[in-house]
């Protein structure tokens, strides 16, 4: 009988009070600057027409795009869940590369690849084929895939990966449809949540929109509120819009928990699926080789452009590239003892606010943090930790995907025996859950390590004595016409950020006994 | 003395009753057919699972309230009995106390039980780097060092060959019986019963039967046993 | 004595910030102007050696900021506010006259302004590599019907202040034409980028043959990097101004150092620093003293500028025939 420990008996009262902290943090740096704002600026009621067709081309662009990344996601997955080759360990981590990229960076590399001068442009010229343009709504849409199929992919190799050999066996010796019997009812399990997963991030995905959009066709609901703040300074919109947001996000949300998402953003996934089935060899090669083509080659594009750079890079480099990494170690502590409270602790509280960072705009943060702190604490001197703060808040709900579903295992496999023998507390923490989760948290912290090199967050209202962090000495050089300078800086942040993904995930795996 | 009073779990469609004492030192066996509730009994007196109603008492002392830690029980599971990722002697300490602190008297305890359960000098050793028998051996000797009066065994060496199970049961009849001490074991196999029972527990048809003096019961047995026993 | 040593040291110590308070100088200005690369540096080093204290920047969103802040402000003075923005501050009511003589001003165009003190300015232009396009337009009128294979990109005017000169540009042009002439000139808007930088990248990239700049923009190229090929296509109609400013905060604790600070931005130290490191023409200086590479800029013929007022009343329905237009 696999009766759960009542929870009673796992006394983690202490976890439980560092959860409720941690959701309220969450809900005061989401919620509460967003009503700081609101507050400030008072509601101002009613959205033109600028705004109603930001928000129609922000909901279909963000389905579109999370649908195309879970259909491509598909073959991809499937391939990699049942061929075994050299490298393939190393070919799932870097797939996910993208996820972790600086969106400034990112665009580097698409327009290396998809642009006018892009190698695609060059490549379809030597065949007699006319150029084709990323600029456009497609841009907007083909970025969003660049960074998301990674993500979809994971979601569902995990699915392909959780159904048991033994029922491949089982199939194979029935000589039953593989495909019909266990991989259908797992897309169909897994698919829609991946779906809603992705179309959330997109809903508020803006930097990219701005490069790639090619018009004001191509408006989204966190560009309008870019405009509001930093341009128009009407927070009263800014608010609104921000509201709008949420609300966007919270239909997502329930179409999420309808779907039953997998909340897993799982780390290691080295095992293969036995499959007895012939042929598909090459289909399976070619679709690997095509996605690893489609999300690397951009990578490569940030390492040709910004290789030149390199020698001339500027004397700042160093000190930014510090700052990043202490605002990125601040934030990755953050996000860990947060997100490992919320999972401990569970319940409705902690899965809202495991979600409602995806809905808030890093700049409405900003502005609301500006609002509380502002009679408290010189705006120069909260720079660099008020950055840290918003990147572990916006980095959450992945790193708590993450853990939760390891945490859940972890309890399922050994808690009744920590709670026979008294382990409570931070005793449990210690011997039980953090040594089983090293694993994941691993992966979490190279993921918002990573995340949050790359943001440049609210710099622009907090920045103080100039010292900046590497994405704003990007900005810095591009707006003093030091191009071939800034795609140096870009490559050494592309740099940096893998290595610092690349060390956490590695450090959770070194020595972690299974 | 463990005495269930009145006691009945209900979930669901399941049902389970039982009401009846087992006396010191008994070694008890509880069979029944599986999905019966055998586990689930177990459960409820380790205090993972509350009951629907009635109580369980130890010497007169209710413990229906009380966590799993400080009731005087000590349980091996069917598995996960060790944390993999502990040293034999880490997994060893916790069960002397829960913050897991080691000094030179426990060290010297630990020692003394690994010894007496054929672990001499694999205290530094991870369960991974112990055979199946010998980390079944480390869960016993966690049992042995905790001193409950109460031991409880979910067949936890149900994984094991039949020459192994038989061996790891006699030390646990060895080891853990005896200075009071009573065990009462979840079994499938009559002969493990026949071995090292005293008293047998019948759990059939919702009911968890007062326990029986496992020598006449196993020469005569009732109808419910009979059919289980396949006789 | 060890105590009256320690209670020396901290008396020393706690007079320290006071001393330096009274002569630090704290200036708000945009990110692109204090940081090395702009002209924030040489101006903090020249500044200082003539009033003897400490000039301090803030950088940041010059306006948000100090909407945000208001009266509360640390700032003794700001500067970087950009034309289209100083209705907008001055309803703030939270500037000073500048007291400075506008008579010494060089912009082609009067400026009596009391609060807001130009500094710097250009023009806005479509900048384009000589080498590489042919048929250069001539006017704003030949842009717009210029061939559909021209790559262009602006800036987008909700969100950068040279895309919102450029909507009121076209206003200017073609009046009530503009959006008709926004519907016709989209297929060669490659793309809209949220502020000039990424614009100007996609330009370096070789991504589009014209991009929404200024008419300083190919000094940068002739003077740091001796290259010849930019240039900015000079239009028949006029070029819309582009003028920065700076004004003292009336809440400064030191309004005599403010006032010193004002009188530095006209005189020819602070002047000539600013075209080779702000990359546009200075505002206070004669043509005559301008440095090589300046002088050879090819200039517009006519200014066009408008009001502040004007300009305001103008910004949402120029911003809305814009998107109506590209959007068909």
């Amino acid at each position: 009988m696999g009766a759960a420990p009542s929870a009673q008996w796992r006394g983690d009262n202490p976890t439980r009070w560092a959860g409720g902290l941690a959701a309220g943090l969450v809900l005061a740096l989401t919620l509460g600057t967003l009503g700081a704002v609101a507050w400030r600026a008072g509601f101002a009621l009613g959205l033109g027409p600028a705004d109603l067709s930001a928000i129609w081309f922000t909901t279909w662009q963000a389905a579109l795009s999370a649908a195309l990344s879970v259909a491509l996601a598909v073959p991809v997955a499937r391939a990699l869940a049942r061929r075994r080759f050299p490298g393939r360990g190393a070919l799932v981590t870097l797939l996910g590369a993208p996820f972790i990229l600086p969106v400034i960076v990112a665009v580097i590399g698409l327009i290396g690849v998809f642009g006018r001068g892009g190698i695609l442009n060059d490549a379809l010229a030597l065949v007699g084929l006319g150029p084709v343009s990323v600029y456009g709504w497609h841009g907007v849409v083909l970025a969003h895939v660049f960074f998301n199929l990674p993500l979809a992919v994971r979601l569902i190799l995990q699915g392909w990966l959780s159904i048991p050999a033994e029922r491949f066996r089982l199939a194979a010796s029935l000589g039953a449809p593989v495909g019909r019997l266990l991989e259908w009812p797992m897309l169909r399990a897994v698919a829609p949540g991946a779906f809603a997963v992705i179309f959330l991030i997109c809903l508020t995905s803006f930097a990219v929109a701005l490069t790639l959009g090619g018009g004001p066709r191509a408006t989204t609901v966190e560009l309008a509120i870019y405009q509001a703040v930093r341009f128009e300074f009407d927070l009263g919109r800014a608010a609104v819009l921000a509201m709008v947001q949420f609300g966007l996000c919270a239909a997502a949300a329930l179409m999420v928990r309808a779907a039953g998402a997998p909340d897993a953003l799982g780390a290691g996934l080295d095992r293969v699926v036995e499959r007895f089935e012939p042929g598909g060899r090459r289909r399976d090669a070619m679709v690997v080789a095509l996605a690893a083509l489609f999300l690397m080659a951009p990578l490569a594009m940030i390492v040709a452009r910004g290789a030149p750079g390199l020698l001339d890079l500027p004397a700042g480099l160093w000190g930014a590239a510090l700052r990043s990494i202490a605002v990125a170690l601040g934030a990755t502590a953050l996000t860990l003892v947060m997100a490992l409270a919320l999972a401990l602790r569970g319940g409705a509280l902690a899965r809202l606010a495991m979600l409602l960072p995806l809905a808030a705009s890093s700049l409405v943060m900003g502005t609301g943090l500006f609002v509380l702190l502002y009679p408290v604490v010189a705006p120069r001197d909260a720079a660099l930790v008020v950055t840290g703060l918003v990147n572990a808040t916006m980095a959450l709900p992945f790193a708590a995907r993450v853990l939760v579903p390891a945490l859940a295992q972890a309890e399922a496999a050994y808690g009744r025996l920590a709670t026979s023998l008294g382990l409570v507390g931070w005793a449990r923490l210690r011997w039980l859950i953090l040594p089983r989760l090293r694993r994941p948290l691993g992966f979490a912290a190279g993921l918002t390590a990573a995340l949050s090199m790359g943001d440049l967050g609210v710099i622009a209202l907090f920045a103080g004595d100039g010292e900046a962090t590497l994405p704003l000495l990007m900005v810095r050089l591009m707006s003093a016409y030091r191009m071939e300078q800034a795609a140096g800086v870009a490559l050494v942040l592309l740099a940096l950020s893998l290595a610092l993904f690349w060390i956490f995930d590695r450090g959770g795996r070194v020595d972690a006994a299974s | 003395m463990l005495r269930l009073e009145g006691l009945e779990i209900r979930q669901g469609d399941f049902e389970l009753r039982a009401d009846w004492a087992l006396p010191d030192g008994a070694v008890c066996a509880v069979m029944g057919p599986s999905g019966g509730g055998k586990s689930t009994l177990l459960a409820v007196i380790a205090g993972f699972l509350a009951p629907t109603s009635g109580r369980v008492s130890w010497n007169g002392h209710d413990l229906t309230a009380l966590p799993p830690a400080r009731r005087p029980i000590s349980i091996l599971f069917q598995d996960n009995n060790l944390f993999p990722h502990l040293t034999v002697e880490r997994n060893l300490a916790l069960g002397l106390d829960p913050r897991g602190r080691l000094d030179a008297g426990s060290r010297q305890r630990i020692a003394e039980v690994l010894d007496r359960v054929g672990l001499a000098g694999m205290g530094a050793r991870k369960p991974a780097a112990l055979s199946g028998g010998q980390q079944s051996r480390a869960a016993l000797a966690r049992a042995l060092l905790m001193d409950r009066a109460l031991v409880l065994l979910d067949e936890p060496f149900a994984a094991l060959g039949p020459g192994l199970r038989m061996e790891m049961l006699d030390l646990a009849r060895e080891v853990l019986s005896g200075e009071g001490r009573t065990l009462l074991m979840v079994s499938h196999a009559p002969e493990d019963a026949a071995r090292i029972a005293s008293h047998i527990i019948l759990v059939h048809d919702g009911v968890a039967a007062a326990p029986e003096a496992a020598g006449p019961l196993l020469a005569d047995p009732p109808q419910a046993l009979r059919s289980y026993l396949g006789r | 004595m060890h105590h009256r040593l320690i209670a020396g040291l901290a008396l020393s110590l706690a007079a320290l910030p006071a001393i330096a308070q009274d002569k630090t100088l704290t200036v708000y200005a945009p990110d692109y102007f204090a940081s090395e690369w702009g002209p924030g540096p040489a101006i903090k080093q020249a500044f200082e050696a003539r009033c003897g204290c400490t000039l301090h920047y803030q950088t940041g969103d010059l306006l948000p900021r100090l909407l945000l802040e208001g009266e509360r402000t640390e700032a003794d003075v700001a500067i970087g506010f950009d034309s289209t923005e100083i209705k907008k501050a001055r309803e703030t009511g939270l500037f000073a006259p500048h007291g400075v003589d506008t008579a010494a001003l060089t912009l082609p165009i009067d400026w009596d302004d009391e609060v807001f003190l130009p500094f710097d300015w250009s023009y806005l232009a479509f900048v384009y590599d000589n080498e590489a396009l042919e048929d250069v337009p001539g006017s704003f009128a030949e842009l717009v019907a210029a061939p559909d294979d021209l790559r262009i990109a602006i800036q987008d005017p909700r969100s950068s202040v040279s895309g919102l000169s450029l909507v009121l540009w076209a206003e200017e042009v073609f009046g009530d034409e503009a959006e008709a002439k926004w519907t016709e000139l989209a297929p060669k808007i490659t793309t809209v980028t949220p502020g000039w930088s990424e614009a100007y990248g996609l330009f370096t990239e070789g991504e589009v043959d014209m991009v929404l700049s200024y008419t300083t923009s190919p000094a940068y190229h002739a003077i740091a990097e001796t290259d010849d090929t930019v240039s900015a296509a000079i239009f028949d109609e006029g070029h819309y101004m582009t003028i920065e400013l700076a004004a003292q905060l009336k809440g400064t604790d030191d309004a005599d150092l403010a006032q010193q600070f004002m009188d530095f931005v006209v005189s020819p130290d602070f002047q000539s620093l600013i075209p080779t490191s702000n990359w546009s023409y200075p505002a206070a200086l004669p043509e005559a003293e301008w440095p090589e590479g300046f002088r050879e800029l090819d200039m517009p013929e006519k200014a066009i500028w408008l009001p502040e007022d004007e300009a305001d009343a103008l910004r949402a329905p120029a911003i809305e025939a814009w998107r109506q237009g590209m959007s068909r």
